[in-house]
C-alpha cells in the first residue's frame, strides 16, 4: 500500500561521484546553487548545463531518476512560470484578453524555470549518489567549525540520521497498522474530509505509541552502549579527503571561475 | 461455506527484475469447521497468503473463492468479506487505540454498521470468549499486561463474528505460560463455536496438540498439507527446511529406537504419556 513511496532516494551504483567525500558533494552543491544565481546570461546558463551534464554522466545514475525529482516541484514550477510570464511589466509581446505577456516577462519566466530545474537536478544528484548516513556524516564533519559558536553539530547530525533511519520503519509500521484496522472494518478511503480525518485516529494513535516505544528502546540501547554525546567519540570509517576529492574541488573551482568570467566578460 | 484458493501466485513489485515470488502457485481448500495449522519460516509466504484470504492483498495471478464467489470480482463487497474472514495480525496489541478496552472491541462491529446495542452485545460476548475478566473492561488497553492486551486484540476481531478466524502467530513474544493460555483459549473457542480457525506459526509445538490439519509452507509453496501425524512422520525432511517436529515426536522416536514399542505417530503429550506407560507395562523385560 505504502510501498510506492520512496524516501531517501539513494540510487545504488558504482561511480566516481558516489565515491566522493560527502563534504565535497555538499559544498559542491551549495556552490553550484549559488553560481546559478550569480549572473544572468545565456552563455552562463549553457556553462551551468554543461557542468551539470558532465556530473550526471559521471554519476551513472539514469537521467529519468533526476526527472522523477522534478515531478514533485512541477506545480511550483508552473506557478513561477505563469506569474513571471503575465505579471512582469515591460514591453508588450502578446495580449490575450486582459493578460499581457511582456518581453521581460518571457525572459524572466524562461530563466527562472531553467534555474529551478538546474537547482533541483543539481541537488538531487547529491541525494541520489550519497546515502543518507553518509550525508549526515559529511554535514557533521563539514559543520564542525560551528561548534565554536556553541552549535550542537553532533547532536543535530545524530538526530538527522536517527530520523532518516526511522522513516522506512515507521512507513512499514503504518502499513501494518492500516492493514490490521482495515481487517477490523476500518475505512480510510471514503467519506468527506471530517470523516476521513476521524478515520485516521485508529491509525495515528497506535503509530504514535509505537514511535514512542521505539524511541524509548533506542534510547535504552544507546545508553547501554555508553553513548554520551559527540565528545571523544571516534568513527569506524572516518572521512578523509583523497586525491579524487581534491580534484573534484578543483573542478568545482574551475567551473566557478569560468562562470564568473563568462558573467563579467559577456 | 468454504474458502478455496486456486493457483494463486503473488509477486512483490512485478516491475523489479530482482523480486521473487512470495507465493508460487498455491492451491488449497479450507472447509467449514476445520482447525488448521499453517507452519513455515519467516519469509515462507504464510503471512502473505493469510492477507490474501481476506482481500487485503490482491493475488498477482489466480483466484480465491469464498462460498463459491471470486473475492476479486469487481462487485464483491470487501468489507463484508473482512467481517466473514477475520484476520488477527502478528502483535495485534499494536493496533489498540481506544480509551478503554470495551470501546476498542466495539470498533469492529461498529464498522459493520451495527447499532450500539448490538455492537456492545457482541463485544461483551467476544471478551468473554477470550477469557478477559469483566473488571478490566473500563481500563485503558495500554495499562494491561502483554497477554491481556493480546486477548483484547483477538476479541476485537472476534466481535465481528467471522466465520473463519485467522490468527497470525498469536503467541509471538509471549512467555510459555502466556502461550499456553492463549492456545488453550483458542482451542476452547474452536470446541465451543466450531469456527474454522487457521493458526499460523513457526513452531510445531504450538500447533501439534491442537489442530486437525497442518499446512507446511516453504519458499512460497505448499510443501505438505496433511493431518498432523502424517506430517510428523517426515520429521527428517522438515528438519532440512529448519522446522522439525514437536518434542514429543523426537522422544517417541528415540524410545522406539532403544527398543520400547511406542506409537511414534502420536502428537499430543497426554497420548504420548499413555503410550509410554502401556509400552512399559506390556513389554516383557
Amino acid at each position: 500500500m505504502l510501498r510506492d513511496i520512496t524516501l531517501g532516494q539513494y540510487y545504488q551504483t558504482e561511480s566516481v561521484i558516489h565515491r566522493l567525500d560527502p563534504r565535497v558533494k555538499l559544498a559542491g552543491t551549495l556552490l553550484y546553487i549559488i553560481s546559478l544565481f550569480l549572473f544572468e546570461n545565456i552563455a552562463g546558463y549553457i556553462l551551468a548545463a554543461l557542468f551539470l551534464a558532465l556530473v550526471i554522466g559521471l554519476s551513472h545514475v539514469p537521467f529519468k531518476f533526476m526527472v522523477r525529482g522534478m515531478k514533485a516541484i512541477m506545480f511550483l514550477l508552473l506557478i513561477t512560470v505563469v506569474f513571471n510570464l503575465f505579471l512582469t511589466p515591460g514591453e508588450t509581446l502578446v495580449r490575450l484578453w486582459k493578460l499581457t505577456i511582456t518581453r521581460e516577462g518571457l525572459h524572466n519566466a524562461v530563466f527562472m524555470a531553467l534555474r529551478l530545474c538546474y537547482l533541483i537536478i543539481g541537488s538531487s544528484i547529491m541525494t541520489l549518489t550519497t546515502t543518507p548516513n553518509h550525508l549526515t556524516d559529511g554535514m557533521e564533519k563539514g559543520l564542525r567549525p560551528l561548534k565554536f559558536f556553541k552549535v550542537p553539530v553532533h547532536e543535530v547530525a545524530m538526530i538527522m540520521s536517527i530520523a532518516l533511519r526511522f522513516i522506512p520503519i515507521l512507513l512499514e509500521e503504518t502499513d501494518k497498522i492500516m492493514k490490521a484496522q482495515i481487517a477490523r472494518g476500518a475505512d480510510f478511503e471514503s467519506g468527506n474530509l471530517v470523516k476521513r480525518a476521524k478515520a485516521m485516529v485508529p491509525l495515528l494513535v497506535p503509530l504514535f505509541i509505537s514511535a514512542f516505544r521505539r524511541a524509548n528502546d533506542l534510547a535504552m540501547a544507546m545508553e547501554a552502549r555508553c553513548y554520551h554525546g559527540g565528545e571523544g567519540r571516534t568513527k569506524m570509517k572516518p572521512l578523509v579527503y583523497r586525491r579524487r576529492d581534491r580534484l573534484a574541488y578543483l573542478c568545482i573551482l574551475l567551473y566557478l571561475t569560468c562562470k564568473v568570467a563568462v558573467g563579467v566578460l559577456l | 461455506m468454504a474458502l478455496t484458493v486456486d493457483h494463486v501466485s503473488y509477486i512483490y513489485d512485478p516491475d523489479d527484475p530482482l523480486s521473487h515470488k512470495a507465493l508460487d502457485d498455491i492451491s488449497l481448500t479450507i472447509p467449514e469447521g476445520q482447525f488448521i495449522g499453517v507452519i513455515g519460516h519467516t519469509g515462507s509466504g504464510k503471512s502473505t497468503l493469510m492477507q490474501h484470504l481476506n482481500g487485503l492483498v490482491k493475488a498477482t495471478s489466480g483466484h480465491i473463492y469464498f462460498n463459491g464467489r471470486d473475492i476479486d470480482a469487481r462487485d464483491y463487497d470487501k468489507k463484508e468479506l473482512r467481517s466473514k474472514v477475520g484476520l488477527v495480525f502478528q502483535y495485534p496489541e499494536h493496533q489498540l487505540f481506544e480509551v478503554d478496552v470495551f470501546s476498542d472491541v466495539c470498533f469492529g462491529p461498529k464498522n459493520l454498521g451495527l447499532d450500539r446495542e448490538e455492537a456492545e452485545r457482541r463485544a461483551g460476548e467476544a471478551l468473554d470468549r477470550v477469557g478477559l475478566p469483566r473488571e478490566l473492561y473500563d481500563q485503558s488497553p495500554f495499562e494491561l499486561s502483554g497477554g491481556q492486551k493480546r486477548r483484547v486484540a483477538i476479541a476485537g476481531v472476534l466481535a465481528m463474528q467471522p466465520e473463519i478466524l485467522i490468527l497470525d502467530e498469536p503467541t509471538a513474544g509471549l512467555d510459555p505460560k502466556g502461550r499456553r493460555e492463549i492456545l488453550d483459549q483458542i482451542k476452547l473457542l474452536q470446541a465451543q463455536t466450531h469456527m474454522t480457525i487457521l493458526l499460523v506459526s513457526h513452531s510445531m509445538d504450538d500447533v501439534a496438540e491442537y489442530v486437525d490439519r497442518i499446512i507446511v509452507m516453504n519458499g512460497g509453496r505448499i510443501l505438505y498439507d496433511d493431518i498432523p501425524r502424517r506430517i510428523f512422520r517426515r520429521y527428517r525432511e522438515l528438519e532440512k527446511i529448519g522446522l522439525g517436529a514437536p518434542q514429543v515426536t523426537y522422544i517417541l522416536h528415540t524410545l522406539r529406537e532403544s527398543g520400547l514399542p511406542v506409537d511414534t505417530d502420536i502428537t499430543t503429550i497426554q497420548e504420548a504419556a499413555d503410550s509410554i506407560l502401556q509400552a512399559i507395562n506390556t513389554s516383557p523385560s
